[in-house]
């Protein structure tokens, strides 16, 4: 049972950092209508942006958290720019292979500036609270509690500000939008940012639980597909459902299957998801 | 000077013209419908107009001024809305949320357009929370107008708004587009249930195969026995 409990918390941890990336990834697919495979890759770099931030000016990592979302942002919406605003009249298919070539750059730049060895933003072991026969980390709150902060500073974009709104719209009918005057450029660019903001915070919250790694947001970017498939394509709130189900399935799988396998278990519920219900698992259309 | 008014029109799809020559306006304050049967290119009419289908040839001026040529996101800065027939509201946005986007494109006094809107369509201040999506056909329609009438458009294109409607509903929306028409907004639509459009039109067209062969005012049009005959079936 504690065995259960603990797995739980620890899914709710990578499930929340999975939401942050989801969160963005399923908005860039409702606005633009193709998988960003380089999400992960945004993740990774705004994991290392911060880590530049907390060495050069050896803040806490929560503090550079949100220099490192506005560089992710900035940097989201020059390679939109530069990359896919090119291209994005042609097939979607195009856009997603590029967005696969983006990906490569990205983590060739990472290993070229921070090097490819494991790295960290503190040293030293950080004491678990001991809850009876549950562990829990400071660090685990506090990631948790940016994580939730986050969404719903998201919710609030979404449901209380006119580009936000512009942004639902154009995710719900691209058409329509066109036809209602609604800045179709402005929006783009909006989404990129917001969404490159939020791939930086789940990789700098994924760094303060586990390690800075040139890779740590490429493994993740299948789990995160998954999440947003799950709670159906280009709907913010069921990528957050997405993440938490996919991060506790993944965590509670390591009871019956080795660990290594957690990625699978990912695969597994998306592979399913697309059979069954390809639409998601949330009714209606949030 | 005419509201809207379009010549010549040579307008199609990948290189096929649907419209050959088309020509038809609208004054400020009129109703004009266009009939025709199908595949007359009653819709690929107005979208032409609206900038959403390359206009081979022709020319298309609104207020004097020539806008051929103009993308469609731009129309609706003009004061021109449009309503597609389909897929015509945002779903999963609530239908105040639908009717605030619908002003997106020419901000500013949103409490007075809203009070506009739900004094023609009061349902729809009832219903404000609600998801256009879960709406029925008809309320729908009245979100996708309402949106329109967000812009205190000049002008205001309808693609078929009765269609699939039942008969007491296509009466309701046929009275509401005369409301609007009270504003001074001119209205140009496209309708099958055409006798109930020419009824209420100050003129209607009537196009086959992309060319234009009737324009009269709408009862002369429903009263002419040729137009009957081969358009209204009998």
């Amino acid at each position: 049972m504690a065995e259960i409990a603990q797995l739980l918390i620890n899914g709710i941890l990578l499930g929340s950092i999975l939401a942050l990336g989801a969160v963005g990834a399923t908005m860039i697919f409702g606005v633009l209508r193709f998988a960003h495979f380089a999400h992960g890759d945004f993740m990774a770099i705004g994991a290392y942006f911060a880590l530049t931030v907390v060495t050069v000016f050896n803040l806490p990592v929560l503090a550079a958290l949100p220099v490192a979302m506005l560089m992710t942002a900035g940097l989201a919406v020059g390679i939109d720019q530069v990359v896919y605003r090119r291209i994005r009249r042609v097939q979607p298919v195009i856009l997603l292979i590029s967005s696969f070539a983006t990906a490569l750059v990205l983590r060739s730049l990472i290993q070229m500036i921070w090097g490819s060895s494991n790295q960290v933003y503190q040293t030293g072991i950080q004491m678990p609270w001991r809850i009876g026969p549950l562990t829990l980390k400071p660090d685990h709150l506090l990631i948790f509690a940016a994580a939730a902060i986050l969404v719903f500073l998201v919710h609030l974009f979404l449901t209380h500000t006119r580009m936000g709104k512009a942004m639902r719209a154009m995710s719900d009918n691209m058409d329509l939008a066109l036809i209602t005057g609604i800045p179709a450029d402005r929006v783009i660019m909006w989404t990129w940012a917001i969404g490159g903001a939020l791939a930086a915070a789940a990789g700098v919250l994924l760094g303060m639980d586990t390690r800075l790694h040139p890779v740590m947001g490429w493994t993740l970017l299948l789990p995160i597909f998954a999440a947003t498939i799950l709670g159906g394509i280009g709907r913010p709130y069921g990528a957050i459902v997405g993440g938490l189900v996919i991060g506790c399935a993944m965590e509670l799988s390591t009871l019956i299957i080795p660990g290594a396998y957690k990625p699978a278990v990912a695969f597994a519920i998306m592979v399913a998801t697309l059979i069954v219900r390809p639409q998601g698992i949330i009714r209606g259309s949030l | 000077m005419s509201l809207i008014k379009a010549d010549g029109l040579y307008a199609g799809y990948g290189g096929v013209d649907i419209l050959r020559g088309t020509h038809l306006r609208v004054e400020a304050d009129e109703i004009v419908v266009i009939v025709g049967p199908n595949g007359a290119g009653k819709s690929t009419a107005m979208k032409a107009l609206f900038g959403l289908v390359p206009i081979r040839q022709g020319q298309v001026e609104y207020m004097g001024e020539v806008i051929t040529h103009q993308p469609a996101e731009r129309m609706a800065n003009r004061g021109i809305a449009y309503v597609p027939q389909e897929s015509n509201v945002f779903p999963s946005l609530s239908v105040l949320e639908n009717l605030e986007l619908g002003a997106y494109a020419v901000p500013g006094d949103l409490a007075s357009r809203l009070e506009k809107v739900f004094a023609i369509f009061p349902k729809l201040q009832e219903r404000r929370q609600q998801p256009a999506g879960l709406m029925s056909g008809g309320e729908r329609q009245m979100v996708a107008m309402g949106r329109a009438l967000m812009i205190n458009p000049h002008l205001l294109m309808l693609d078929e708004p009765t269609a699939g409607l039942s008969p007491r509903l296509i009466d309701e929306t046929i009275s509401r587009i005369q409301d609007i028409n009270q504003l001074g907004i001119g209205v140009l639509m496209v309708e099958q249930n055409a006798r109930q459009a020419l009824a209420i039109a100050n003129r209607g067209y009537v196009l086959a195969t992309g060319e234009n062969r009737y324009e009269d005012s709408g009862p002369a049009l429903l009263a002419n026995p040729e137009v009957a005959e081969m358009f209204l079936g009998g």
